[in-house]
């Protein structure tokens, strides 16, 4: 097992680094010219030079990405010669638009949209695979069909769509729910767990709306084929009450896929963060990331991209050493 | 033929009721293409201590009345009908909860393919120890010891050791007799084998079938083999039941069965068996298809592929579904049973 | 005159290896001998029983002989021509000459392809057009294995297992094959079915003078349809001789404990037949038992002197001669 662990460690790693080796490099290709879109509009073709020397883009290609890759080590100075100043470890480098170091961006952005991303995720799966578990229990009745139908048309319902109807039912209408406030921030702050709650009630629901379709599809399908086991039969014949037929039995063996879809969509989430702030206007990482993108902030979208680039891959590792925890025929072999 | 009755087979000292009796069991199953009768009409009955073989082929219902007996298909849309009166409670008339008391607890289950019955992700001894914490109760360290004993008595080697083993790190031969194990820890006074030795190599199969047979005698616990291999059946079983279409259409002695073959559809089975002894030139087999089970035929449901029924005047095999006949403990279903086949006129 | 021979099988063996890790190089690579020098002929219109228990290397003998395996070592040769060889075009003509039959008739056909042109498919694959057009020729063999033409256009579904068997064995004959490798062909047919489906391949073979290896665990089958029988334990054949010599005198423990175990549907018989119980599983095909594969299981173990084990887990038994069993003390156990 801990072989197992190690190995998918090192994996990590060196997908790590090939993700930031392509993203620099796409950087580089693309079309915006960062130095000129930073001296503003009195641009002479020798500011732009300047500019290119204090941003560093004057160094070969390799230079910069190593130069780049180092702030992951120790702390680095950037800027023109004359004119440096220190990016403290670790460093991503400083934006381009405010010379604020990333690291700092990063760190204030982060925890908006862990705040969103942690609520939905509980919600949906909670929602979800209920929701699911008690289709497939009442397969071809009236709760299951409800369902069914249900779950179509979240899974087809785009997240600004159901954000701006949750936003004029809830709080322009009704005034059940505040707007949401980017004061709080985490649960243990100062206004406590409830308020952040009921903060960031509506962004959740909007994203889990969503997800939680299609986790009640899966989880539906799987606990039918699960139901129709041999082991199922079994479990009855023993004299099991049905409650523990289903749960114990069922549901241990049917919520696999679930954990495999759940490893790729928390990865995913951060595209589902990015609409889910703009509509609710919480200055998460997919706001940030949308900000420094038009902007051409090489920095900062470069760093947002590496740390999605993280969560997708460390939520597959996850999925495969929960796997492993779940399923003895892959812990044994 | 005068004596005509729906007497089940061997019935044992008159007015004792027999240990399970079973009477006129059927089972329909609603399907998209209309209702299926998997079971239509079966009767027999079993004492304490004997083995009843079930035969038949696929389709014939054989499962579907074990599955029926064992309540399990009690909350699905299958329709039960008929009586199964085990130790003078009907089975077929308990609730699920009643029914619950009885599973596992009086009445065990082996199923066909052990690594398909056991579940992948739960340790085999926490599977066993399971099955015998439902109906005792007991701590964890007592069902542990029970199921270590029990994995111990059906001749697993190291069953401390193998407690905490998961199904796949058992071979074929050694997870049927985990199962056996967990169908047996309580001590069931009747066992339904559902084709316990189908999935396994020969060998094995000899293995397998010698340990039923030794438990059995040692708990003298009721023993219903289901099974489409005669073979098994006629080293194993005392009293033998023959399906098909999911009627019983011959039952007996088992070597009243072998040796008097009464029923056509028997007699077409053990010709169309190849054997190990001398070797026959081409083998017999019964022409044509068993009856689809949703569309009936409202005669004799062996007619289609019957040599016999045209014999039969008045086209009785076509028109008429002949009753369950007992005679001499030695029951068939058939408007010509063999031993009437000399009577018949030499004009043929 | 002697019967032509038209497959003949020299020491052949299928090794598959795991355990190769790119972060683990040093790790030992396990090596499993699926099948380890197996050898045997075949004469034309004759049949081959292959017989074994799972896990014995049968199933994987019959795909190298048919070349959906390559084999490891040893030869295949069919009709003169070694097999080992083939490549390309050679391999695709080769390909007319053995033709396998499967078990699950159902899964080994498309579900959305009628049968008439599942039983084409063959014709189409080697470019070849029949005498009277692949339609007539399709309607000829569908009549030739009891299926009626005018369901030319059915699909798989609509038929029963064995019909569908049935359009498993016409597929086989369209390139007429020297050499058809059943594989346990009969095995999910229930009885009365499995009789009709036998008779068929005999009939056919009467006809065509086809050559059958005929791989299954039922023994009574194999009994009936085979001339000539290799019983095969761990990827070896333990014993190889005509059929009714091999049945009614087994010379190996391991053949005479798996016709022992064989269930007699005749109670008479069944009650007064001794019987041989082999203890325990089947070793692990990755780690074998030295010397004779079948020692941990042998019931004539236990009758032997301490040299004569030692030669057992030491010195690999061969045959002697044909229809003598691969093992050291066979006389002995003939007359137990």
């Amino acid at each position: 097992m801990t072989r197992f662990i190690l190995k998918r460690l090192a994996s990590l790693v060196l997908l790590l680094a090939a993700v930031s080796f392509i993203t620099f490099t796409l950087f580089q290709l693309g079309p915006s010219d960062p130095a000129a879109a930073s001296c503003g509009q009195e641009c002479t073709p020798e500011r732009v030079a300047e500019a290119r020397v204090a941003l560093g883009m004057d160094k070969p290609f390799l230079v910069q990405y190593l130069q780049y890759l180092s702030g992951f080590f120790s702390a680095r100075t950037i800027g023109a010669p004359g004119a440096e100043s220190i990016c403290v470890w670790p460093c991503l480098g400083k934006s381009f638009q405010t010379n604020e170091n990333v690291t700092d961006i990063i760190a204030r952005s982060l925890p908006y949209t862990l705040s969103i991303a942690s609520g939905a995720l509980v919600l949906w799966t909670v929602v979800g695979v209920g929701l699911g578990l008690v289709a497939a229990i009442k397969k071809g009745r009236l709760a299951d069909k409800a369902i069914v139908a249900g779950a179509s048309v979240g899974v087809s319902l785009p997240i600004p769509v159901t954000g701006l109807f949750l936003l004029i039912v809830f709080v322009n209408q009704f005034h059940l729910l505040p707007f949401t406030s980017n004061a709080v921030v985490v649960p243990w702050g100062p206004a406590g767990p409830g308020s952040w709650i009921v903060n960031y009630l509506l962004p959740w629901v909007a994203l889990a709306v969503l997800f939680s379709a299609s986790y009640i599809r899966v989880t539906r399908t799987s606990m039918i084929e699960t139901f129709s086991e041999d082991f199922m039969r079994t479990a009855r014949a023993k004299g099991l009450a049905p409650r523990t037929v289903v749960f114990r039995h069922g549901v241990r063996a049917g919520i696999t896929p679930v954990v495999t879809m759940l490893g790729m969509d928390i990865g995913l989430l951060l595209g589902g963060a990015v609409l889910t702030e703009q509509i609710f206007s919480v200055p998460g990482l997919g706001f940030t990331a949308v900000r420094a993108a038009v902007a051409g902030d090489l920095p900062v979208t470069m760093a947002i991209t590496m740390l999605a680039a993280f969560f997708v891959i460390t939520a597959n590792v996850v999925v495969d050493i929960a796997y492993a925890a779940i399923d003895p025929r892959v812990r044994l072999s | 033929m005068t004596h005509a009755s729906m007497e089940t087979s061997s019935r044992p000292a008159r007015g004792a009721a027999p240990f399970l009796d079973v009477r006129g069991l059927t089972v329909q199953f609603p399907t998209d293409d209309g209702v299926a009768s998997a079971v239509n009409g079966v009767d027999f009955s079993i004492e304490r201590g004997s083995i009843l073989g079930i035969v038949g082929e696929s389709g014939s219902g054989k499962s579907v009345t074990s599955q029926a007996l064992m309540g399990l298909l009690k909350g699905t849309s299958a329709k039960v009908g008929g009586q199964a009166l085990f130790d003078g409670v009907d089975l077929v008339a308990l609730s699920e909860a009643e029914m619950r008391r009885l599973r596992g607890q009086r009445i065990g289950m082996i199923f066909q393919d052990p690594l398909s019955a056991l579940h992948p992700l739960y340790t085999v001894g926490r599977q066993i120890a399971e099955a015998y914490t439902v109906h005792h109760r007991a701590t964890r360290a007592q069902a542990r010891k029970a199921a270590v004993d029990m994995l111990g008595r059906v001749g697993i080697p190291n069953p401390e050791q193998r407690f905490d083993e998961y199904p796949h790190q058992f071979s074929g031969g050694m997870r049927q007799r985990a199962m056996i194990a967990m169908a047996l820890i309580c001590e069931p006074e009747l066992l339904i084998a559902d084709e316990p030795t189908t999935a396994l190599d020969v060998t094995v199969q000899a293995q397998i079938l010698d340990l039923m047979l030794e438990l059995q005698a040692e708990t003298q616990s009721a023993l219903i083999l289901i099974t489409h291999d005669l073979g098994v059946v006629a080293e194993v079983c005392e009293n033998v039941l023959v399906m098909y279409g999911g009627q019983c259409v011959e039952a007996g002695p088992v070597d009243e069965i072998f040796y008097r073959t009464q029923h056509p559809y028997t007699l077409g089975l053990l010709s169309s068996m190849p054997t190990l002894g001398g070797r026959q030139e081409r083998l017999t087999p019964i022409p044509g298809q068993p009856p689809s089970l949703l569309d009936l035929p409202s005669g004799c449901l062996f007619s289609d592929r019957c040599p016999a029924a045209s014999l039969v005047p008045d086209r009785r095999c076509r028109t008429e579904r002949p009753l369950l006949v007992t005679e001499g403990g030695h029951s068939r279903r058939c408007h010509l049973p063999i031993d009437q086949l000399a009577t018949l006129p030499a004009s043929r | 005159m002697e019967p032509q021979e038209i497959l003949r099988v020299e020491d052949l063996a299928k090794h598959f290896t795991s355990g190769r890790s790119l972060l683990a190089p040093g790790r030992a690579r396990r090596v499993v001998k699926a099948v380890d020098g197996v050898s045997f002929s075949l004469a034309r219109g004759r049949t081959l029983g292959l017989v074994g228990e799972s896990g014995c290397g049968k199933s994987t003998t019959g795909r190298m002989i048919a070349r959906l395996l390559d084999p490891t070592a040893g030869r295949v040769v069919v009709d003169g021509q070694d097999t080992a060889g083939l490549r390309g075009k050679d391999l695709y003509h080769f390909r007319r000459k053995v033709q396998m039959v499967f078990q699950d008739p159902f899964a080994s056909l498309n579900p959305r392809q009628t049968i008439g042109s599942a039983i084409a498919a063959p014709f189409e694959a080697q470019r070849i057009t029949p005498a009277g057009g692949v339609k007539r020729r399709v309607g000829e063999l569908m009549e030739r294995v009891g299926l009626k033409p005018e369901h030319y256009n059915r699909f798989p579904h609509e038929f029963s297992g064995g019909q569908r068997q049935r359009v498993g064995i016409a597929r086989a004959l369209a390139l007429e094959p020297s050499v058809i490798v059943c594989d346990e062909p009969v095995s999910a047919l229930d009885v009365s079915v499995q009789a009709q489906v036998v008779n068929l391949l005999e009939e056919i073979q009467e006809d065509t003078g086809v050559a059958y290896v005929f791989i299954a665990h039922d023994l009574s089958v194999v009994r009936h349809i085979s001339d000539e029988i290799a019983v095969m334990y761990l990827g070896k054949v333990v014993e190889r001789g005509p059929v009714e010599e091999l049945y009614s005198s087994p010379q190996h423990p391991y053949t005479r404990a798996l016709l022992s175990a064989v269930p007699i549907p005749d109670p008479r018989a069944a009650r007064a037949q001794v019987k041989i119980r082999l203890r325990g599983d089947l070793p692990s095909p990755a780690n074998p038992p030295s010397g004779c594969v079948f020692r941990t299981r042998c019931p004539l173990m236990a009758t032997l002197a301490e040299p004569e084990r030692e030669r057992c887990s030491h010195e690999v038994p061969e045959p002697a001669s044909f229809g003598r069993a691969a093992c050291h003390f066979a006389d002995s156990a003939a007359l137990t």
